[in-house]
């Protein structure tokens, strides 16, 4: 009796876990699919065979005329190197330049007496609200009227400060015990040694919290730089894919390896630092 | 030895009290402690009220004008007063694109917060090798948008598109597949269905930190009183769930409004407006026909909008953490 009972409980058990697994692949199917049929079709070399597999399950499978030739096509026919410079330098230097100065605010706003402080906060949590979509237009006349469309700055500099990481910095900050403070005035240091020596070293997760939100932010902005850059130049990777994908005729292949190209960097360090992601995703949500 | 144990409040005290300790000293570093403060916030500061606060005003400002993108030195810029809102809320592009906005939130973001909650549930049991499903769940999150729409737009292609190949398979080809994007009925829904694709998995994350977060006495307790996994899950995990449900359904709505890059790529707000929002006829208005003064008119309605919300999610915060 007792026996046939554990087996009973045993396939119920192996039952309930296989229903979860055929959920778990399912989703996993849902989210992955439009991805592996970007790249598998990104390394089919021709042309006509990328389109009459894209209607069925073909698509999916690599097979047939396999290469980087679409790759090749990619760098050879427009300033795909270019394209992908200016996207990392632009979200590179201001992501180190945000990092930089809006913790540098956060620490004197919260670890350093002066007067207007508290209303500087609350300014800035005011700002957390304006989206940068209300205020595009007027910037764009602003940079028009200085000379600076077209160009590396007019992409770095607005973005530099923002209120939603200086707020982060800021309650981090704040949450610091005071005793090492006291201890290294008493050691005479100075408030900038403060911030380097102990304040900068002990919020590495809020550092890392930030650097990978500004920079995934950056790297996917669309609007600003499709207002702000005219040539290939400055011209950043998200822009230059949608041009490339509003040209006619559309080639598919190359299409999927432009994408594909896109899509790795960001990608691949997900992959290697995906701890980091989630965590510092989690972190953008708690305290709302 | 003492004398490093005393903390600056005491020795300020101290100071204050005991003639002949050095005045100087320490006033000079309260100096030096404001003066590193402002240098400091210097940079910040200056960014955003050049790049942000200016603007900003400035968006209002030229609400009440007709300026434009490129001055035109005979017809200087003039104050229109109302002129812009009056003319905006008389025009059907701008009701399109708000009904659009108001669709997008209604349907997504209740759609998108339950996918989220469900995932996260799904990812935060004791299963061998669920963390590679949490991998992939998210991945799309690290996508680009526009190589999002990209890729999605071949998806829906209305001939060879895998998505009518598959819907026609597992109907027998029964059913009649749409046209998506080309089609007024069906391109606001295909652009809905790869934005929940798309971003889900970052509020899957959110909410899984708010399940990690509700202490395992509150089950056991559960458990001990006999609910059952439901039970428990209506009456221990939604409750506790509470503020982060808030917060992921008001910021989707938020990002509801700033709806623009996939529509941008995939149909421009065609066809027939039927996929016009908010911030593509701000960039259509500002931009392309350069109406400054237009555009600047629904960036304020638009920032309006935003507002309202983020003033829900605070209330509604408020009152939950009383």
């Amino acid at each position: 009796m007792a026996r046939s009972k554990r087996i009973k409980v045993k396939t119920v058990m192996i039952f309930k876990n296989f229903i979860k697994y055929f959920i778990l692949i399912a989703l996993a199917l849902f989210f992955l699919f439009p991805v592996v049929f970007m790249f598998v079709s990104s390394v089919k070399t021709n042309e006509m065979q990328v389109v009459s597999d894209m209607s069925s399950f073909r698509g999916f499978i690599p097979y047939g005329a396999l290469g980087i030739k679409n790759y090749i096509n990619v760098f050879r026919e427009m300033h795909f190197g270019r394209f992908m410079f200016n996207s990392l330098f632009i979200t590179s230097i201001t992501v180190l330049a945000g990092m930089v100065f809006n913790s540098m605010l956060a620490f004197s706003l919260a670890r350093l007496h002066f007067k207007g402080q508290r209303f500087i906060v609350s300014i800035v949590v005011a700002l957390m609200i304006i989206p940068i979509e209300s205020v595009v237009i007027p910037m764009l006349l602003m940079v028009n009227t200085v000379g600076w469309i077209d160009s590396y700055q007019v992409q770095i500099f607005p973005f530099i400060a923002e209120p939603f990481f200086i707020f982060l910095f800021y309650q981090f900050f704040i949450g610091i015990p005071y005793d090492f403070d006291e201890a290294a005035v008493v050691d005479g240091a100075t408030p900038s040694m403060i911030y380097s020596r102990i304040i900068v070293p002990l919020s590495r997760p809020v550092f890392a919290s930030v650097l990978i939100l500004q920079s995934m932010f950056r790297w996917n902005e669309f609007l600003w730089p499709l207002m702000v850059t005219q040539g290939p130049k400055y011209r950043p990777l998200t822009v230059a894919m949608q041009q490339f994908f509003s040209q006619d005729p559309r080639l598919w292949g190359e299409i999927f390896a432009f994408a594909s190209m896109v899509t790795l960097p960001l990608l691949i360090l997900f992959l290697f630092f995906q701890k980091w992601f989630i965590q510092s995703v989690a972190s953008s949500g708690i305290k709302g | 030895m003492k004398v490093e144990e005393t903390s600056p409040e005491v020795s300020v005290e101290i100071a204050e009290k005991v003639p002949g300790v050095n005045f100087g000293s320490l006033k000079s570093q309260k100096r030096r402690e404001v003066i590193t403060a402002w240098l400091f916030s210097a940079p910040s500061l200056t960014l955003l009220v050049v790049f942000l606060i200016v603007p900003f005003v400035m968006a209002f400002i030229f609400s009440l004008t007709d300026q434009r993108l490129i001055p035109n030195r005979y017809v200087p810029t003039a104050f229109i007063g109302l002129r812009n809102y009056l003319r905006l809320f008389s025009d059907d592009a701008f009701y399109r694109a708000i009904f659009n906005n108001f669709l997008f939130a209604i349907v997504v973001v209740p759609t998108q917060t339950a996918f989220a909650l469900l995932l996260a549930v799904l990812i935060n049991q004791n299963l061998k090798g669920v963390r590679i499903f949490r991998t992939i769940y998210f991945s799309p999150v690290v996508i680009t948008m526009v190589v999002v729409a990209v890729v999605w737009s071949n998806l829906f292609n209305p001939g060879q598109g895998f998505i009518n190949q598959f819907l026609k398979f597992i109907s027998f080809g029964r059913i009649k597949p749409p046209g998506w994007l080309t089609d007024t009925h069906y391109a606001f829904p295909a652009i809905m269905i790869l934005s929940v694709w798309q971003g889900v998995g970052f509020q899957m994350i959110i909410f899984l930190a708010g399940l990690q977060d509700i202490p395992a006495e509150l089950y056991e307790a559960a458990r001990v009183d006999g609910a059952n996994k439901q039970q428990q899950f209506w009456l221990v995990t939604l409750p506790q769930l509470k503020n982060t449900t808030i917060f992921v359904f008001l910021t989707t709505t938020i990002l509801a409004f700033k709806l623009f890059t996939q529509v941008w790529v995939l149909t421009k707000g065609g066809p027939q407006n039927s996929t016009m929002t908010t911030i593509v006829l701000l960039y259509r208005q500002g931009f392309i026909q350069l109406n400054v003064g237009y555009s600047s008119t629904i960036a304020v309605v638009f920032f309006f909008i935003v507002l309202m919300i983020s003033i829900l999610q605070r209330v509604f915060l408020k009152e939950q953490r009383r």
